[in-house]
Parts: structure tokens; sequence; C-alpha cells
């Protein structure tokens, strides 16, 4: 317990166990009387965040679903039903589709890349260097940035200029001799520009992973461990047979957090090369058809479908947290 | 990128204990494995050269972020990104930090309050869905919880027709739309600090709980005189994550507020933005912008790393 | 005990004390004019700022509060913009491309009937009728333009066609595909283009060489099909104009797109006329010497405009003040003080010529020309309205990856459909 746990639990004990002295019967307050449920002054304390939250997410989130039924288009709102007719048009639609191939290659490029590396780092610390807190810092300072000033920087590293407009990494790897390396990132002309995004994402997180890789590790009972270098084993088989197995809740709820923040992302594309076709997703379309084009509804159309794509991703992970929990 | 969400962590099942066998964290250093168990040198060198080109990796963004506020502004290009400034020059923050400057006053303005009562409202909500519930509050919690993964573009439209409504946006609004966008971090924080106080009641026992309702005390006063002193780390925890959030924030700032009362995400998006970009200021600009919440990611880290972590049990 | 009670109250006192400097923000007031724009850029921050002292100047007590949002090549601006009036909560004036950009707003009665306003100024006689003919909605006008740019340009160094031993720059488009053979040959790129936008307007001028004015209107005002024979043929040009092009590694934005044509890894560029005041300023370039400039093939004797212009929304705190501000950006004295400096020619054709050197003094010329044929650019918002202008995006972006005419053209045709 904390000291202030320790304080305050004495002061308790101190109130309700004193001895009862002959003749003398400790003051103590008549238990005050109940009006209604014992549960209802919680309730009455949580109920403006709950009204707060029923309206600002719930109600709102509904507000997009009930547009998306409609064929609301330029600015006056037009909340005439038209059924499923938008989320036919939405499967049919070029560019929806191919936002939807490009999220799934920046999705796997993007997860795999945060989950190999920041395992991978997390593996590195695990047994102990000189430095780690430094390190784990440096790793993990990427979560403080905001994602304009991460934008602005990246933008620079992953310029696509040729010749003597080299610019960036692509200079980088020109001036230690891998010029051949060098990339247009996502203004490439292949399905795989995406994945160039995956670089400032992954800065962005893989320290994240590491964070949770690091802590289910250092979890792992080390009577375990010495149990096992008893027995004469490696330290490598060590960790393949009594860490890596202790690790797969970590993993779970660390890829479902990694695929639903891929999913939603939408500030970083933004900010990088907004307009640019192959790099579009459902966020940016969403967006642009909005307001560029004024088509509420098709935007609330693609809102919803993104919703519904984070609670299929988040319902389980959030079901399996809370069932896994011990009380 | 969603930053709220990265603190959702399940707990994880502690492995069955007998009596007197407590966890024990690993050696920290190596040296104190027996010999025979110590990894060799070779592995340790290619270990650490690993770890520090990563740390390279990462920190590149920042050398080019450094170098180039720096920079005399002429000498400001996209090709000599890597060369170090020939004189070290402090123009481009000259030019940028008046720019920034009434942005840093609303975004301060903004982000304390935002955080403050945040953390404050969460307690109570984490503090009552943990230890007083009420029927259905197994099913309130999730619903709470899910509030962390709202996309936020699908909300843009009601929340500003809500708030121009209710005069805390627009013209009718004396405090420039900051009033409405504080409330709106506030508002979108609940769920993330509802969970991380959650989890930390969670942990404490009920025994505490007890005495203080056998004096008779309700769940207003047990919260106030019992959790709220308890609950000092889950607040460092709670206030930095809602500061750092709101203080990035620029979606809902850019939807609120005006020229006056821009928040400072706001002003450097104005001077990255638009046709032929300063670099060099919007470089210094970008490095002004991130110092408090990296301040606060310095001085306070391992609260940041506790906030990541909402929920696993060990604490390192 | 009392440390629970005490924790919340400093709380609140906190934030209470870093929350007060929220009202010391000077928020609304009645006595401003709160101006909408774009125009955050270099150049244009100073024109504005000009026409903005000059509006105080004029109407002493009143603060001029330029609520400029850049980024995103004014997406930001666009869906801020888009925020505020579906709210009902509109600036007193806000910026739009003239023309069919305007259209939504105009339907969805946003923005105020203006022809009163251009009767009382005389303003029909004083702009050129190309421009009042694309600034008509629905028969009324509802936005006054301050400036005029030039889309149809192809930019090069004289220098890199004399090293090329190319006569000049291509007349029309079959001429330059021949000079790009030359070029190709050298080494060297023949046309740089940037990101998407500006593939667009590549199209636009390419569109505008090889049908001619008259088609060219016809076909964004429906008169002719994507799906007919010229059209057809026009974008075959494009297409094989692209194909001589580097879009397979576009430049990030316009200005690294020019750049290429003046480190000499590219010959040609097609791009509007803000490009002067890029290359002269930031580049130090001299008209003439350093850059040079001609019609876009094809197009020689056609003014492909777009125009900068202010509206009067509905519902806005001061109408009487925007009034006054309009008539201002109408008026020669506001169309002197901010062009010069933005780098843009006037909409007036009184406004004072001596003011306009180089590049902007030549395009001022073919402004005024009676026999110039003026009409409307598509890339910026003239002849297409928001949703056309977007379907068209997408679909272009599609077709640049995958090649698809023929699905560019009907997808393009049926998008004109849905989007009237």
């Amino acid at each position: 317990m904390t000291v202030d746990q320790q304080d305050s639990a004495s002061h308790v004990a101190r109130h309700s166990s004193e001895p009862a002295r002959p003749g003398f019967a400790p003051p103590r307050r008549k238990p005050r009387k109940q009006r209604g449920p014992r549960w209802l002054p919680g309730l009455v304390l949580v109920s403006p965040s709950l009204i707060l939250i029923g309206v600002f997410v719930y109600g709102f989130l509904g507000w997009n679903v009930r547009v998306s039924f409609t064929n609301w288009r330029g600015l006056s709102p037009k909340y005439h039903f038209v059924g499923f007719d938008n989320y036919a048009a939405l499967l049919r639609d070029e560019r929806f589709r191919a936002d939807v191939r490009n999220l799934i290659v920046f999705t796997v490029v993007f997860v795999a890349g945060a989950m190999l590396l920041g395992f991978f780092m997390a593996m590195l610390l695990d047994r102990g260097v000189r430095g780690e807190g430094f390190l784990r810092g440096v790793y993990l300072f990427p979560m403080a940035i905001s994602f304009i000033a991460t934008a602005i920087v990246w933008r620079w590293l992953l310029d696509n200029g040729e010749g003597q407009d080299t610019a960036g990494i692509n200079k980088l790897l020109a001036d230690v001799g891998l010029g051949f390396l060098r990339s247009d990132w996502h203004k490439s002309d292949s399905i795989w520009a995406i994945s160039a995004v995956a670089l400032p994402a992954g800065w962005a997180l893989s320290g994240y992973v590491m964070a949770l890789f690091l802590a289910g590790m250092r979890g792992v009972n080390e009577t375990l461990r010495e149990s096992a270098r008893m027995d004469g084993a490696s330290e490598t088989q060590i960790f393949w047979h009594v860490v890596r197995p202790a690790l797969r809740p970590v993993t779970f709820s660390a890829l479902l957090i990694m695929v639903h923040i891929s999913l939603k992302t939408f500030d970083l594309l933004y900010a990088l090369d907004q307009g640019n076709l192959r790099i579009d997703t459902p966020s940016l379309y969403m967006w642009f058809t909005t307001f560029d084009g004024g088509f509420y509804d098709r935007g609330a159309t693609i809102a919803t479908v993104l919703l519904l794509g984070v609670a299929f991703v988040v319902g389980p992970y959030v079901w399996y947290s809370l069932r896994t929990e011990r009380r | 990128m969603v930053r709220a969400t990265a603190a959702v962590v399940p707990r994880q099942p502690t492995p069955p204990q007998r009596p007197g066998n407590l966890p024990t964290p690993p050696p920290s250093n190596p040296g104190d494995l027996p010999r025979w168990q110590r990894p060799g040198p070779l592995r340790t060198t290619m270990r650490y050269l690993i770890l520090w080109a990563l740390a390279a990796f990462f920190l590149m963004p920042v050398y080019v972020l450094i170098v180039t506020s720096f920079k005399n502004p002429a000498d400001v290009s996209v090709t000599r990104i890597w060369e170090l400034p020939t004189s070290l020059s402090f123009d481009n923050f000259g030019a940028v930090l008046p720019k920034l400057s009434s942005g840093f006053r609303n975004s301060l303005a903004l982000s304390i309050p935002a955080s403050l009562i945040s953390a404050l409202l969460g307690c109570a909500n984490g503090f009552v869905l943990s230890k007083f519930r009420f029927p259905l509050s197994n099913v309130v919690f999730p619903l709470i919880l899910f509030g962390i993964f709202v996309p936020y573009q699908a909300v843009i439209i009601p929340v500003s027709q809500t708030m121009t409504a209710v005069g805390l946006r627009g013209s009718g609004d004396a405090t420039g739309g900051l009033l409405g966008l504080m409330l709106i971090h506030i508002i979108y924080g609940l769920p993330i600090t509802t969970l991380i106080f959650r989890n930390h009641f969670v942990s404490m026992p009920d025994a505490l709980l007890e005495s203080a309702r056998l004096d008779g005390a309700g769940v207003l006063r047990t919260w106030v005189d019992l959790a709220v002193p308890l609950s000092k780390p889950a607040f460092a925890v709670a206030v930095i994550w809602q500061f750092t959030s709101s203080w990035n924030d620029f979606m809902f700032g850019a939807m609120m507020t005006s020229r006056d009362s821009w928040p400072v995400t706001i002003a450097l998006n104005n001077v990255a933005g638009g046709q032929s970009v300063p670099f060099g200021q919007a470089m210094a600009g970008a490095l002004l912008v991130s110092l408090p919440t990296l301040a606060i990611y310095v001085l306070l880290g391992r609260f940041f790393m506790r906030g990541l972590l909402a929920g696993t049990l060990q604490e390192h | 005990m009392w440390k629970g009670r005490l924790a919340i109250v400093t709380i609140l006192f906190v934030s209470l004390l870093a929350g007060l400097s929220m009202f010391t923000v000077r928020g609304a007031s009645n006595d401003q004019l709160e101006v909408y724009s774009w125009w955050t850029g270099p150049g244009e921050e100073e024109g504005l700022a000009a026409m903005a002292k000059s509006f105080e100047g004029a109407n002493p007590g009143v603060r001029f509060v330029n609520a400029a949002v850049s980024g995103g090549a004014g997406s930001n601006a666009k869906a801020i913009l888009a925020s505020r009036l579906l709210a009902n909560d509109p600036p007193d004036s806000y910026q739009r491309h003239a023309g069919l950009e305007l259209l939504d707003d105009v339907r969805s009665g946003k923005v105020q009937d203006l022809s009163d306003m251009y009767r009382e100024q005389d303003w029909t006689k004083v702009f050129p009728k190309g421009l009042v003919n694309n600034l008509t909605i629905d028969g009324k006008i509802y936005a006054v333009p301050v400036n005029i740019h030039r889309a149809n340009l192809i930019w090069y160094s004289p220098k890199a066609l004399k090293e090329l031993g190319l006569a000049g720059p291509p007349k029309t488009w079959a001429e330059f595909l021949q000079q790009a053979d030359v070029i190709k040959a050298k080494g060297k790129t023949p046309l740089a283009v940037g990101p998407e936008w500006t593939q667009k307007h590549l199209m636009e001028t390419v569109l505008l060489g090889e049908l001619g004015a008259d088609k060219y209107e016809r076909l964004w005002s429906g008169g002719i099909s994507w799906l007919s024979p010229d059209v057809t043929s026009a974008l075959d040009v494009y297409t094989k104009v692209l194909a001589t092009s580097d879009v397979k590694s576009a430049a990030g934005d316009w200005q690294p797109q020019l750049d290429k044509v003046f480190s000499g890894s590219a010959v040609y560029a097609v791009m509007g006329d803000w490009s002067s005041s890029y290359l002269e300023q930031s580049k130090k370039l001299a008209y003439k010497t350093d850059y040079d400039v001609a019609a876009s093939p094809g197009t020689d004797g056609v003014y492909d405009f777009l125009s900068d212009s202010f509206t009067l929304p509905t519902g806005a705190r001061r109408p009487d003040l925007a009034r006054k501000w309009l008539i201002e950006c109408g008026s020669t004295a506001g169309q002197n003080l901010f062009n010069p400096l933005k780098g843009s020619i006037p909409a007036r054709t009184d406004a004072d010529a001596a003011l306009y050197h180089g590049y902007l003094e030549w395009a001022l010329q073919q402004w005024r020309d009676p026999k110039m044929r003026i009409v409307g650019s598509l890339t910026h918002g003239v002849v297409a309205n928001n949703a056309y202008n977007a379907e068209i995006d997408s679909a272009l972006g599609l077709f640049v990856q995958h090649g698809d005419q023929g699905k560019f053209a009907r997808t393009v045709e049926q998008q004109y459909r849905e989007t009237q």
C-alpha cells in the first residue's frame, strides 16, 4: 500500500477499533438513515457524466447513423429517408474500395511493423541494460508530440526530390552510399505507397508497444524463470518457452489497440499529404467528401462503417479485458 | 494518432501464488546472474548497438527539428536538411514566437482546467463504478469505455452545431469558443479518466470503505474524504494524459475557435500550412509547441508510463 | 480528513484561475468585421492587411478581424466554414472562388444576392463580360471578385530551351508531344507535375487547348458529353501528355514542381500565374531573362481565369459593415491596394496599370484586351460546383493510377448528371 493508504487505514482503524472501556460507550454516530437504495447516491454522482457521454458520444453517433440513411447533400440539411442506398452506393464506389485496400495495406504494414519492432525493443531491454531509463524515454517520447509537429518533420524526411533535389531520408541514404534504396515513399506509384506512412506512424507508436510488452515480460513470475534456469535451460529457451506464452494476453490487446488506431488514423495522413489518392483511406475520404464535396450523406455512411469496423475490433477486446479481470 | 486509446490494457491474470512466493523482478543487472548464465560479451555488445541505433532512428526527427530551427532562415532548405547550421540563429524563433504567443496563452487556459476537471470527474466515476456499483453498472462501464474509441470526425458537425446552439461557440460567446472547447475535452476525456481511476480503485481494499460506511458516511463523503486523497498517483496519470491530449488536439480546436482564441496547434498549423511554408519558422514553432508536453513527459515520465499501462498489474 | 476537500477545492480554484484568461480573449463584439479567407501565404497576407487597414481607417471604431485559416490548400478553411454555416454562425464575409463554387451556398440560401450592389457601383461596366457571366448564378450575382489569376500558362526557362535547340514553347499540344521526344532523348523530363490538383489543372488546360473555348464551356454546362469524339480525343492527348511527365514521382507541391523546371531536371510546367510571384520573390528569378511564360499550348487568345471573391452571408452580424467591405473589395482603390502585394491583377479593367510590372503587366494587358476570350477554370471552382469537382477529383485520381480512360470519361459524365 502507498503511504497515503496506510495513513488512512490507520486513521480509520483508530476510530473504529477503540476498545470499549467499562461504563463508557465510545461515541458512535448512528448510521445515517438510508433513504432509498444504497446505490442511488453513487448513481447520482455519476449521472452528469453518463448524460454527457450519452449525448456527446451515443447521441451524436446516432445522428451520424441517421444521416447515413438520408440523401443530405449541400449546406442545407435534408433528412429525407433513402434506406440503404448510401451503403449500396458505397460498396460500388471505386474510391472507397481503393481506400479500403489502402487501409488494409497500411494496417498490415503498420501493425506488423510496430508490433515486431516494439516486441524486439522490449526483448532487448527486458534483461536490463545500462541507460534503460533513457532508452525507454527515447522510444516513448514521440507519443507526447502533436501530430502537426510530427507531420512537419516527416514531410521533410519523406521528401521525394530527385537528383540535386534529393532530400530527407533519401539524402541520408545517398550520403552513406545506400542511394539505391531511394524511394518516392508515399508519392510512389504503387499500392504500397501507403506503407511509407507506416514509418512516421511506427515512429510514434512502437514505443507504446514496447512499453506494453516490457510490462508483460517483467510481469512474468521470476521464480518460473528461476526454476527453468535450474533445469539448465538457456536464456533463449527460457524466453521461448516461459516468457513468450505468458505474453499472449498482452499481445492480443496490443494487436487490437494498434489495429483500431490504424483504422482511425486521420490526422497524420491529413497533415502529411492530403489529396494524394494513393494514401487515401476511408477516414480521409469521409472528411473530403463531406467538406469539399458537400456529400454529407456519404460522409456519414463512411463514418458509420468506420464505427462498425472499430466496434467489431474493439468489442471483443473490451469484453475480453473485463472478463479476465480478477476482482 | 489517437492517444487516449493507448491507455487501455487488460489486467493480466495474476499467476497463482503459493504463500511466501512473491514475484521478484528480474535482475536489473545481468551481472547479478551467475556467471554461466550471463549473456556473452558479443551478444551484449550487439544488444547495445542495436538499442542505440534504434534510439538514433527515434531521435532523427528531433535532430532535424532542432538543427533546422536554429539555422539562418536563408539556409533552411529541404535538400540541406542534414547539415548543421553554419551559425546559430534565433531568427526563426523570433519570427514564429509572436505568431504563437496568444496560442500558448489560449492553450494553457484551456488545457489546465480541462485536464484537472476531467480527472476530478473521472475520479468520481471510477470510484462509483468500482465500489458503489449500481444495477447495470457492468453494462454502463463498457458503454463509457467505448467512448474512447469514437472516431472524432464523425461527431464534428453535431458537436459544433450543439455548441453554437447553447451559445458556447461563435458570436454569442465571450470566450471565443474556449469554454466550449474545454467542455468538449472534458466530456471526451471522461471515458479514459474513468478507466484510469476505476482500475486504480479496484485494487483498493473494501475494508477501508467498510469503516467509513459504519461511520455513517455516504458515497459523496466517502469519495471526498477517503477516495480522493488516496488517488494521487492516478490523478497524476489522468492529468498528464488529458493535458497532453487537449494540448495536441487540432480538429475540435479548429472547429470551435477563431483567430483571437486559437489554441497553439491551430496557430502552428497556420504557420506550416498555406503556400511557401517558411520551414525554419515551422520547425521552430513545432519545437516550441512540443515543449510543454515534452517537459511533462521528461519530468513526470513514470506517470506517463503508468497512463499507458493503466490496468496492468505490476508497476516498474 | 480535510485532505480530500482541500484537494478538490484546490483543483477547482486552479482551474478557475487558469481558465480566467479565457475571458480576456476578445470574443466577438459588435464593432467588428469578421472576414474569413484562406489568404495566409506571403503576399496575400500583406495584401489583405493593407485592405484591412484602409477599411479600419474609413470606419473608425471598427475592428477588422482576419479569420484566415490555412492548411490543406484551403480544405481546412472549407471544413471550418462549412461547420459554421451549418451552425448558422457565419462570419461577416467569407471568401469563395468566383463561379459555381458558390452554387451550394446560393442554393442553401447562405449568401445574399448582390445584384443591387452591382448596379449601384456600376460594376457590370468595369468587369469584363466573361467574368460577369461566370459570376452569375441563376440570373443573380452573389460575389465580388478582388483579383484575377490566369490558369492556362506554361512556364519555362529561355536558356534551357536554347540549349535544347527548341525554338520556343509549343503552340499546340501536338507540337509539345514532338518537343517531348527531343527532350526525352536528351535525358530530361518534358513536363513536371505536382500533386493531384495540379494534374487536374493540367487536364483542364489540355481540354481547353484541344477543344477550344466554346466547346470547353459547353462541356462544363452539359452541352457536350464526355463520351463524345472531341472529348475522347482530347483525353487521348492528355493521356499522352501525362506519359511524358514525371507523374510517377510527382513533386509534393506546386512550388517543388516549378523548381524542377528551373533546376534543370524538367523543361516545362503548366501552372497558374501565382507562380510568377513565387519565382520572383522566393527564387529571385527575373521575368523574361531567367523565366518566361506563354499561354498553354492551343490557348493563345483565351484567358482561363479564376478569382478570389467575397460574399455577403445571410445572418451576418453586421451586414452594413459587410457591404462596406464588399464595396471596398470591388473598388479601384481596394483592388490597387491588394493586387500588387499579392501578385495578381485586379478584376476591374480600369485599375491603374502603372502599378503592375513584369509578368503582371502582360497579364493585365491580356485581361483588358476586348478580343480576349475569357473562360473559367475547372480546378479553381469557376465552371464546376463543389460536388462535381470533388467527384472529378476521385475519378481523376483513379484514372491516373489505373489508366482506364474510358471509365474515367463515363464516371465523370455520370457524375455531372448526378451533381446538378
